[in-house]
């Protein structure tokens, strides 16, 4: 019998988090109730005496000074229903882990096998709420049914003696561990039949390629040697469609593309991954010479660059779509903790400095019908941000940089990107710390978390099979407490030479870690069976590929065993055995001693064959809309300003700790009233040191409806030009690219794929040219390429979006530039040539038009402006400086004069433009590479030499008093109060 | 250890602060500024005893699960240390009457008042009189407060000074206390050495967000009643150079060295003139 111990604040203490519940309850679901208070419940299924669970209860589980508690009786009272929410079997609970801890600590004994504590949150409901009702909040806001269950009980059947009784969500079932074979000598159809039955994701294709070499007599020769029958193991056939995945062989990008362009012209392309992204930075290395300061590209976890003499910066950005889209908040969470093992897995490992994120969803206002099985997208918004915000803060990495990119068909998928960048000497012991390698004979040791199903088959999961007892595998929920614990412990094992390799668990887990760790000896021996696991009932299989997050594998060479072991258990985490490298050539596993998978590593890694894929460019049909330019131009920059695109995300950004490790140095918000939008971070990681690491990012999907090919190059300038604008030096930046694409493969599915694969292409060549052209070397990347949602004839398919992640460095940190305007009678420039670029805009969006000509980046004069206005900022001639992209120069002049909290006069007339250009299109044109600079009056002729050939025009100053005033030949195009035009940009977003 | 300030930065499940401590401390003077993991305590091998001005730094203690820094408290209360009879709780009691000095930062503060070390009246450090729970908005938040500081606080970190700017960055920051009259004796003692305020530091306040959090009475920090035991929510060592400050890059006469700086080299003055 399970202990019962609830805990609730003490009436006359005011209950925030039941206060925010009521209010989202009202802003999601529209209902309205009186009061809404919460009770923390624990359910303790431990050996433990009355007293023992009474001084949990009375210590470590409640505030004495607040809260008041209850042990095997209801707290809940004066409620009309009550809605208890608690996880399902498997899920990660970190409360119900640290209670556990508490518990033990108070004990002195630990808890045994089977033992643990279970976390669940009662919601007292009062107003005019019925079961129907309150099963509406529980399963459209509080609970979310794939990981969590509930319970919904009105006050007249409430048991006033045992409260609520529930289930525990223990994992149960008694499944032995097996191994099956798998009979692959069958047709093609039950070839297939097996591929999506296991949800193995592999083609036809691929499955043919596996029996060959399964069928052949050679290979069940090697086989009797260890034992095992000449069919197939489900251990060894998991192992492969994990390694052929496209999330980890990059299918897509590795393939031939048969590439047809508009005027017929055909080209077959050898994998866009090495053709475009490789070949830029080796053409870039080359082109550098000396000055080369890329250290680690594309073989690890992360990309590496030079910092300075004696530090190294280490960056990754990485994808979690799918999850996310499933569990907002446990997605997002285990993407950005994800990411940070990227970091710590690179090299021998590097300390986390920074977080950065870009989310990409439907309007959280999205009032249309939504199709079966998607979550509103305003429960996406704000699971995710919570996810972000608990993962970055609790790990102790600053957020300094994102955005949140708005488009209704991100209702289909929601994009949730997580970048960490990290640092590392430049050497370690006597070696270089971006390097490592695996020597024959050093043991497996699995690290941090345990195992558990989750993460079992990532996201091709359905929640039909799931059933009472059976835990959750898709989702999962990180951990970021028991990862901090790992990396705190892996810093000091770094340090001390403890290992000779490390990378860790992410997809595809231990077949993945120790898998791609053994290329290096070309062998290893597995044991499967002493992996410490979360609950009894896992098959070898399911040890092998689950995805259970917070683990490291690493390599530790025999002598330093013991020590390595020893440390960890001091430092409270967990490090195991499991076995040895080797260099058989095979991929062997074994369970209790008996051989479960014996695979050739050449055929493993080498055997997935090559797809083919047919891309033909037609550009689509657009046209540039005609309509008169609107009577009242301020009005128009007013609606811009309230867009969700351009409006302020402070509400966001203020719940990340943009500040922790106290290096942030020019900071998300800036100006007078720590509101401005900054463009970049800058981030000071030495405490010994002024140079700085620069960081910020590109990403225009808008344009993609009219051409990848552009909206890839604006993405790439507009990571540069946000660089630039701080102080990042132009000389000295890495890319980092991340693909996310709806299905580029022609199928009944995707009648379209054809063109989305062209699409696929000209971004890449895109990618290619202008990196090559700004001399910016991409350094690491990652693609995710099935964002669509289907189910029945409801296709949505993303638009394609490159988030361009760019780092660099700044020599000086006191030299960085913020973009809020500083003084009155400052100068205004504005840098960089006006074109008619409305093609994809916010102004064309605003009025429902998407129009043809696209913004197009001319690298050759962006990058010698990026290069004056650095000479600028070294010589402190630029007072502020800010980028124009979304809503062009309106809404630049705007962000930059109530940032600053001052107005602005300015005079369009000249500016540098091309042709003839109505006033709209000179406010509001996206064209990419400019940038608005003030400057002090007497620093006039300083700052306009160093410009001296380029497009560059002073169109006016800085005012005392707070209005923005432009016109055009003397003619007043508008003059609005700035504070109107911040309340506009501050308002949409301010309460979520 | 003749003439040397000694200070020490305990780190571990979750702390996450230690570094810029470590860094305000030795800017301010200490020669020594250790960053120590809980395990090394634990394990015996390093001892409180050896340092002046022990540093409780900001994060999330285990996740702050069980509320904030309860967990913690729990494990200090309780963790026994290796090859001795001794918790580490009484490894800090003895430090705390040695007459040294303790200072607590967000987390931290969270941790010394949940295990009783704050505002510790009548001298019980281990009695809970007082809380820090979740801010009024319900969110963490990060942004930068002024506060105000009492002059007649018998805190010797604020020593000198009227008024700082600092960041906050928390979730629960709100500090209530259950009996009236604890709040009346915090008061009449002035051991609520901050308050947040308004920029001229005039008087505390409790609108929003000059007051982020809801605090009864603006409280932002609080010591004992010898001054020497200190917490408080906002993050001094985050404020120790000018390129700290939010606006350094408009504000032309802000000083090289950030206001955070003054508290730590307080202690350290202390230390060198009281301790050594």
């Amino acid at each position: 019998m399970a202990w019962r111990i609830v805990v609730g604040l003490l009436d006359d203490v005011k209950d925030p988090r039941g206060e925010r519940v009521r209010r989202e309850i009202r802003e999601h679901l529209g209902i309205e109730l009186e009061q809404v208070r919460t009770l923390d419940v624990y359910t303790v299924d431990a050996d433990l005496s009355e007293a023992e669970v009474e001084a949990a209860a009375a210590g470590p589980l409640s505030d004495p000074v607040i809260q008041r508690y209850a042990v095997n009786r209801p707290l809940a009272r004066d409620f009309d229903v009550l809605i208890e929410v608690g996880f399902r079997p498997g899920v990660t609970d970190n409360v119900g882990r640290t209670a556990r801890e508490a518990i033990q600590y108070l004990t002195g004994r630990p808890f045994a096998a089977g033992e643990a504590v279970y976390t669940s949150v009662q919601y007292l409901l009062k107003g005019k709420v019925d079961k129907a009702i309150a099963e509406r909040i529980a399963s459209g806001f509080l609970g979310n049914g794939l990981i969590q269950r509930w319970d919904i009980v009105t006050a007249a059947e409430f048991d006033q003696e045992k409260g609520v009784t529930i289930t525990l969500p223990k994992v149960t079932g008694d499944a032995r561990p097996e191994v099956r074979e798998i009979d692959l000598d069958v047709a093609d159809e039950a070839l297939m039949q097996i591929s999506r039955d296991g949800m193995l994701a592999l083609n036809l294709d691929e499955m043919k390629t596996i029996q060959a070499h399964a069928i052949d007599p050679t290979f069940s020769q090697t086989r009797t040697a260890v034992g095992l029958g000449a069919k197939l193991t489900d251990v060894e056939l998991e192992a492969l469609a994990q390694t052929w995945s496209e999330h980890c062989k990059h299918k897509i990008f590795s393939a031939r593309i048969d590439y047809e362009d508009e005027q017929g012209r055909k080209e077959s392309i050898n994998s866009l991954f090495k053709t475009y992204i490789v070949g830029a930075t080796r053409d870039i290395r080359a082109a550098k010479g000396e000055k080369d300061f890329c250290l680690s590209v594309f073989k690890d976890n992360a990309g590496v660059i030079a910092f300075n003499e004696d530090w190294s910066v280490v960056f990754k950005v990485e994808t979690h779509n799918s999850p996310s889209a499933l569990d907002p908040y446990g997605g997002a969470l285990t993407g950005i903790v994800g990411v940070n093992r990227d970091g710590m897995g690179t090299g021998m490992g590097a300390r986390l400095i920074f977080n950065t994120d870009v989310f990409c969803f439907a309007s959280p206002f999205y009032e249309k019908p939504l199709p079966p099985r998607l979550l509103h997208p305003r429960r996406i918004f704000e699971g995710v941000v919570e996810g972000v915000e608990h993962g970055g803060n609790k790990s102790g990495i600053p957020t300094v940089n994102g955005s949140i990119v708005f488009d209704e068909r991100f209702a289909g998928k929601p994009l949730v990107y997580c970048g960490t960048a990290s640092i590392m000497p430049r050497v370690l012991n006597g070696k270089p710390c971006h390097e490592k390698k695996v020597q024959v004979g050093d043991h497996i040791v699995m690290t941090g978390g345990r195992i558990g199903k989750d993460g079992i088959h990532g996201a091709t999961f359905s929640s039909e099979e799931l059933h009472e007892g059976s835990p959750v595998t898709a989702v999962q929920i990180g951990d970021p407490i028991t990862q901090k614990r790992m990396f705190d412990f892996l810093l000091i094992a770094r340090d001390r030479g403890l290992y000779s390799s490390i990378t860790d668990n992410g997809a595809g887990g231990l077949s993945s870690s120790v898998g791609e760790m053994s290329e290096d000896t070309g062998g290893f021996e597995l044991h499967l069976d002493r992996a410490p696991l979360k609950y009894p009932g896992l098959q070898p299989w399911e040890i092998l590929i689950s995805e259970a997050q917070e683990r490291m594998t690493l390599a530790v060479p025999p002598e330093k065993l013991e020590e390595f072991i020893q440390l960890a258990r001091e430092m409270d985490v967990e490090a195991v055995d499991l076995g040895v490298f080797t260099d058989s050539g095979y991929f062997h596993c074994l369970y209790e001693g008996r051989t479960v998978a014996y695979l050739p590593m050449e055929f493993l890694h080498g055997g997935v064959p090559q797809m083919v894929i047919s891309a033909k460019w037609t550009p689509p049909k657009t046209a540039e809309p005609v309509f008169p330019v609107p009577a009242d131009l301020g009005a128009e920059l007013g609606k811009l300003l309230g867009r969700l695109n351009i409006c302020s995300k402070e509400s966001v950004i203020r719940r990340y700790d943009h500040e922790v490790q106290a290096g942030t140095v020019i900071k998300p918000l800036v100006g007078v009233a720590n509101d401005g939008p900054s463009d970049a971070a800058v981030f000071r990681p030495l405490f010994d040191s002024f140079e700085g690491v620069v960081v910020s990012h590109g990403i225009c999907p808008s344009y993609s409806d009219i051409d990848t090919y552009h909206m890839m190059a604006c993405a790439i300038d507009e990571g540069l030009r946000n660089y630039v604008a701080v102080g990042g030096d132009i000389e000295h930046v890495a890319g980092l690219d991340n693909f996310c694409w709806c299905d580029p493969v022609k199928s009944e599915k995707t009648p379209d794929g054809e063109y989305k694969a062209a699409q696929l292409v000209r971004a890449n060549k895109a990618l290619y040219e202008y990196c090559v052209a700004f001399g910016v070397p991409l350094i690491s990347g990652k693609d995710s390429m099935k964002n669509d949602y289907q189910i029945g004839d409801t296709k949505i398919s993303i638009p394609p979006t490159v988030l361009f992640s760019v780092i660099g460095k700044i020599d000086d940190v006191r030299q960085a530039v913020s973009m809020d305007v500083k003084r009155p009678g400052d100068l205004v420039y504005l840098l960089g040539e006006t074109r008619d670029e409305c093609g994809g805009s916010e102004y064309y969006s605003e009025l429902g038009f998407l129009g043809s000509n696209v913004p197009k980046v001319d690298a050759m004069t962006a990058f010698a402006r990026y290069q004056a206005l650095n000479a600028a900022q070294r010589q402190g001639l630029v007072r502020s400086c800010h980028d124009l992209s979304d809503g062009g120069l309106g809404v630049a002049l705007a962000e930059k004069a109530f940032a600053g909290g001052y107005g602005l006069r300015v005079e369009l007339e000249g500016m540098v433009v091309e042709g003839e250009l109505r006033d709209d299109t000179l406010l509001f044109s996206e064209s990419p590479s400019r940038l608005l600079v003030t400057v002090r009056p007497q620093e006039r002729e300083s700052f306009e030499r160093l410009f001296a050939g380029q497009a560059l025009a002073c169109l006016g100053e800085v005012l005392d008093t707070p209005r923005l005033v432009v016109s055009r030949s003397g003619r007043t195009l508008l003059d609005v109060d700035i504070n109107l035009l911040k309340e506009a940009w501050q308002a949409p977003l301010r309460e979520l | 250890m003749a003439k040397e300030v000694r200070s020490i930065v305990i780190t571990g499940n979750g702390t996450n602060c230690e570094r810029e401590v470590a860094n305000a401390c030795r800017l301010a003077g200490a020669e020594v500024a250790d960053i120590v993991h809980i395990a090394e305590l634990l394990a015996g091998r390093v001892r409180l005893d050896d340092y002046h001005f022990l540093n409780l730094a900001g994060g999330f203690l285990d996740g702050d699960d069980l509320g904030s820094a309860k967990a913690g408290a729990n494990r200090l209360r309780h963790a026994p240390v290796k090859g001795s009879a001794e918790s580490l709780a009484d490894q800090l009691y003895r430090f705390i009457e040695a007459g040294k000095l303790v200072m607590g930062v967000c987390n931290g503060f969270q941790l010394m008042v949940k295990m009783g070390l704050l505002p510790a009246l009548d001298g019980d450090y281990r009695s809970q009189t007082a809380t820090l729970t979740h801010n009024d908005s319900g969110r963490f938040e990060d942004r930068w407060t002024y506060l105000k500081v009492d002059p007649a606080s018998p805190c010797i970190y604020t020593r000198g000074l009227t008024g700082i700017y600092l960041p906050v960055r928390h979730g629960e920051g709100k500090f209530l206390v259950r009996e009236p009259q604890v709040l009346e004796r915090i008061e009449a003692a002035h051991l609520a050495a901050l308050k947040y305020c308004a920029a001229d530091y005039n008087a505390p306040t409790m609108d929003y967000p000059l007051n982020p959090n809801g605090s009864t009475n603006a409280i932002a920090g609080v010591c004992d009643a010898t001054g020497r035991i200190f917490g408080l929510m906002p993050h001094p060592e985050a404020y120790v150079h000018r390129t700290h400050h939010p606006r350094w890059t408009r504000e032309e006469d802000l000083p090289e060295e950030g206001m955070g700086l003054w508290l730590y080299r307080n202690a350290v003055d202390f230390i060198r003139r009281e301790l050594l």
